[in-house]
């Protein structure tokens, strides 16, 4: 142990100050996708308090909706095409393939167990799970896919836009981050706003009660299985378009991260699930930099462990009246 | 209730109902009780628990003596016990308590890696299985004890995200994290901890394959006893009434948060003690045997079995194991694993209620790729139907004894670019339209379904065995919560919080 702090004293040694705002860039850009997969599984859990395993594999499907799409677009006539068009279409179809896939996950795994117990629908979810993993494996044949080896978007990477402190900031930094805004935004206006958005607030509440007043609460669940999951879609385009590794495997471990933050911010608070991001993405990166790469995903499990001993209503989260 | 009380003399006809008794609930409940399945489900339970277990040793002890090779025997035999144990060690904790304990692989791992540090040549250690296996087994129960003593109060989900949280925490542990003590990394990293020696009990070493089956058969019959015993105890009493109302145990003065606790370490302890004999087998610890696809096996197996049930997690045990063993590309049962396939899709359709609606399933079924075969043999040419069905990498020539299915089903010889995943992706497009569809037009979408589940099968899933097992274990799982979820032999209705 004492061995990993000189490792940590000499890290912060050596990063400097511009290393660390370097690292402060990485981990808001890996904050705001987190955050928009937390979104989705706050918004689960706060309307079903079920623990969607499959979250994080919903969004693996879609950065993998993107790869379908470049390679149906962008395979043959490549570096020709118009890039904002291009990331539209990526975002549009990878959003609305995404949330479909979580609209049927809702209907086939998780609707015939509204009234089952407790274990049943967290039990289907890792069935969820392995079927999405393993059909996606077969798919691709567990091949690892890069959206950068598509020179479209070469401009996306190439120049940086600003140059604070020698450390560039290019336009998929921005783009992710002011996408995730957008989105956060968006969803906030929904919820807040709108009537679906009253009733779901008011499903959340109380299902029962909410369908005696005439809500159709199947519905309003579709609905936001639809609404998260195309959440995770873009998330999933996103990480495709920043940190481009894309393989079957990467949701599951993405998803257990992204649902830390979702804890950490306060489950069922979307400004929570916002706040949990951003903080679980500047921890990892910066334990990854620090305590060096092997230890990041402990020190993040560690605090998420400790984060729920201790407070595990999360920082925003109401505390629960449990009901007997 | 109105059991109690003579039923009403005056004209018992089937259209009125009684007051108090629903006749059609009371009828269609005699008629289940009348079905075979439930017949047999009623004898079973009525057959005493050591009947059970004395016919699952009896099978089991015969097995070394009828098995093709060593090779079956291996990767049957042992294989199936070893799941076997570690299903009765997860049912405790989950089946049993009724705690969502997702970090179970990992006191699996902490098992296997105590005792793999203590007897090889890591540290050019060497104990005595004696004195190893019930350190690893401590070494677990004291993990799980502290580990369950922080989240005592925590329920339901909190409890599943802390544990496999654990879980998660372990493998990057051992794998990537491979912190340096004495010089060398602890965990060996991705290569984990090779030449552990064999258990070696009091003088007596275990290294063949016979020798290991037995003692994993006589520890896996122990092991049933042990936790027959502790169910029917007061232990085993308080850790059903807390798994079926916490807070009226509390009530009643049990002492919930320290049994759910000694249930925590105690699976955890056999989590362990299986780890030790799964290291001595394969004599070596490596991180890949202890992640979350190892775990879903092992929840599998339980699920299937039936949670709470010990003879459930032995019955689930063979067919997991079983059934994942003949998936496998290797193995030389292609014709097994055909049969297999195509058996549970019978017998699955064949559930359908009015008998008729199934065999007309089947029949146009085969009518439909008859049909579907003829037009493509004239349209596209012989090159589409010529393939060998169920043609692996490894064994190219491997049609197991089925070229037959040429004649009906569509086998390109050559793989036409991404005629594979199409047939996927249009498979799972036919059953999600089946899914939402009901009845005649479900009937009816089911045919095509059929078809393409049948031409996915022989083009792609039969070749990526490893793959096809874990798909069809989530979707039996989902299917499974969906049906039954008390599997196959759990009692019903057992509400877990």
């Amino acid at each position: 142990m004492h061995l990993l702090l000189f490792t940590i004293i000499d890290n912060i040694r050596s990063i400097g100050w511009a290393g660390a705002f370097a690292l402060l860039r990485d981990g808001i850009v890996l904050g705001a996708l987190y955050s928009l997969v937390a979104l989705g599984y706050t918004m689960v859990y706060g309307i079903l308090q079920l623990l969607n395993f499959a979250h994080g594999d919903v969004f693996m499907v879609g950065a993998f909706m993107g790869i379908g799409v470049l390679t149906v677009v962008a395979g043959p006539f490549s570096s020709a095409l118009p890039l904002v068009p291009l990331i539209i279409v990526l975002f549009a179809v990878s959003m609305l393939g995404s949330g479909v896939l979580g609209v049927v996950i809702e209907r086939f795994a998780y609707r015939p167990l509204r009234n089952a117990p407790r274990i049943a629908p967290l039990i289907s979810a890792l069935g969820v799970v392995f079927i999405l993993e393993s059909s996606v494996q077969l798919l691709t044949n567990a091949g690892h896919f890069q959206y950068n080896e598509y020179p479209v978007f070469n401009r996306l990477f190439q120049p940086a836009v600003f140059n604070p402190w020698g450390q560039p900031i290019n336009i998929a930094d921005l783009l992710v981050v002011g996408t995730s805004i957008v989105l956060v935004l968006a969803l906030m206006f929904l919820v807040n706003r709108t009537r679906l958005g009253k009733a779901m607030r008011a499903t959340a509440f109380d299902r029962e009660a909410a369908s005696m007043m005439g809500v159709d609460t199947d519905r309003v669940i579709a609905a936001t299985f639809f609404i998260g999951s195309a959440l995770a879609g873009a998330a999933g385009v996103m990480y495709g378009l920043s940190l481009s590794d894309t393989w079957f495997l990467v949701g599951f471990l993405y998803g257990l991260k992204a649902f830390t933050a979702a804890v950490v911010g306060g489950i069922g608070s979307i400004q929570g699930a916002m706040l949990g991001g951003v903080l679980i993405g500047l921890v990892e990166t910066f334990a990854g930099a620090y305590a060096g790469g092997n230890w990041k995903e402990i020190v993040v499990f560690g605090i998420l462990i400790l984060f729920l001993l201790f407070r595990p209503t999360g920082i925003l989260g109401s505390h629960a009246i449990q009901k007997v | 209730m109105s059991e109690t009380t003579p039923p009403p003399p005056e004209e018992p006809t089937p259209q009125t109902s009684r007051i108090g008794v629903d006749s059609w609930v009371a009828e269609s409940e005699a008629r289940r009780a009348r079905t075979p399945a439930a017949l047999v489900g009623h004898g079973w339970q009525r057959t005493p628990d050591a009947i059970k277990l004395l016919a699952f040793v009896g099978v089991a002890a015969s097995y070394p003596f009828w098995a093709a090779n060593q090779g079956d025997l291996f990767i049957f035999g042992i294989g199936t016990l070893l799941y076997a144990a570690l299903g009765m060690g997860l049912n405790v904790v989950v089946g049993f308590a009724g705690l969502l304990d997702l970090g179970y692989v990992a006191f699996y791992g902490i098992g296997a890696y105590t005792y793999a540090e203590l007897s090889s040549p890591q540290y050019n250690l060497h104990w005595p299985a004696e004195a190893t296996i019930p350190i690893a087994m401590a070494v677990a129960a004291l993990v799980s004890l502290f580990l369950g003593y922080t989240s005592r109060r925590l329920l339901g989900d909190y409890l599943a995200i802390v544990t496999l949280f654990f879980g998660q925490a372990f493998t990057f542990f051992l794998n990537p994290a491979n912190p340096k003590v004495a010089g060398k990394g602890l965990t060996g990293g991705a290569d984990g901890l090779p030449n552990v020696d064999p258990i070696d009990l009091f003088g007596y070493k275990f290294t063949s394959i016979r020798q290991l089956y037995f003692l994993l058969l006589v520890v896996v019959a122990l092991l049933a006893i042990a936790i027959h015993f502790a169910n029917q105890s007061r232990v085993g009493r308080a850790w059903r009434a807390l798994r079926e109302d916490p807070l009226a145990a509390e009530v009643m003065s049990i002492p919930v948060n320290r049994l759910k606790i000694l249930a925590f370490a105690f699976g955890a302890a056999v989590a362990a003690l299986c780890g030790t004999i799964h290291v001595s087998i394969s004599t070596a610890a490596t991180p890949g045997d202890f992640d979350v696809s190892v775990l879903i096996i092992f929840y599998a197996i339980v699920i299937l079995g039936g949670i709470g049930s010990v003879s459930g997690a032995l019955v689930g045990a063979v067919i997991i194991n079983c059934s994942l063993q003949f998936l496998e590309p290797q193995n030389d049962h292609p014709s097994v694993k055909r049969w297999l396939f195509y058996g549970t899709i019978v017998l699955l359709i064949l559930s359908i209620k009015p008998v008729i609606r199934p065999v007309l399933v089947l029949a146009a079924t085969i009518g439909f790729g008859f049909a579907v075969h003829a037009i493509v043999a004239a349209t596209a040419g012989s090159a589409w139907t010529t393939g060998v069905p169920g043609a692996s990498a490894f064994n190219p020539q491997a049609s197991g004894g089925a070229v037959w299915i040429n004649h009906w089903a569509i086998v390109p010889a050559v793989s036409h670019g991404n005629f594979n995943n199409c047939l996927y992706i249009g498979l799972v497009a036919a059953i999600i339209a089946t899914g939402m569809l009901s009845g005649w037009w479900r009937l009816a979408a089911l045919v095509p379904t059929l078809y393409l589940a049948v031409l996915a099968w022989e083009n792609l899933l039969a070749q990526n065995g490893a793959i096809t097992a874990y798909l069809l274990f989530g979707a039996m799982l989902v299917g499974l919560m969906a049906r039954r979820p008390e599997g196959l032999f759990g009692s019903a209705r057992v509400e877990i919080v």
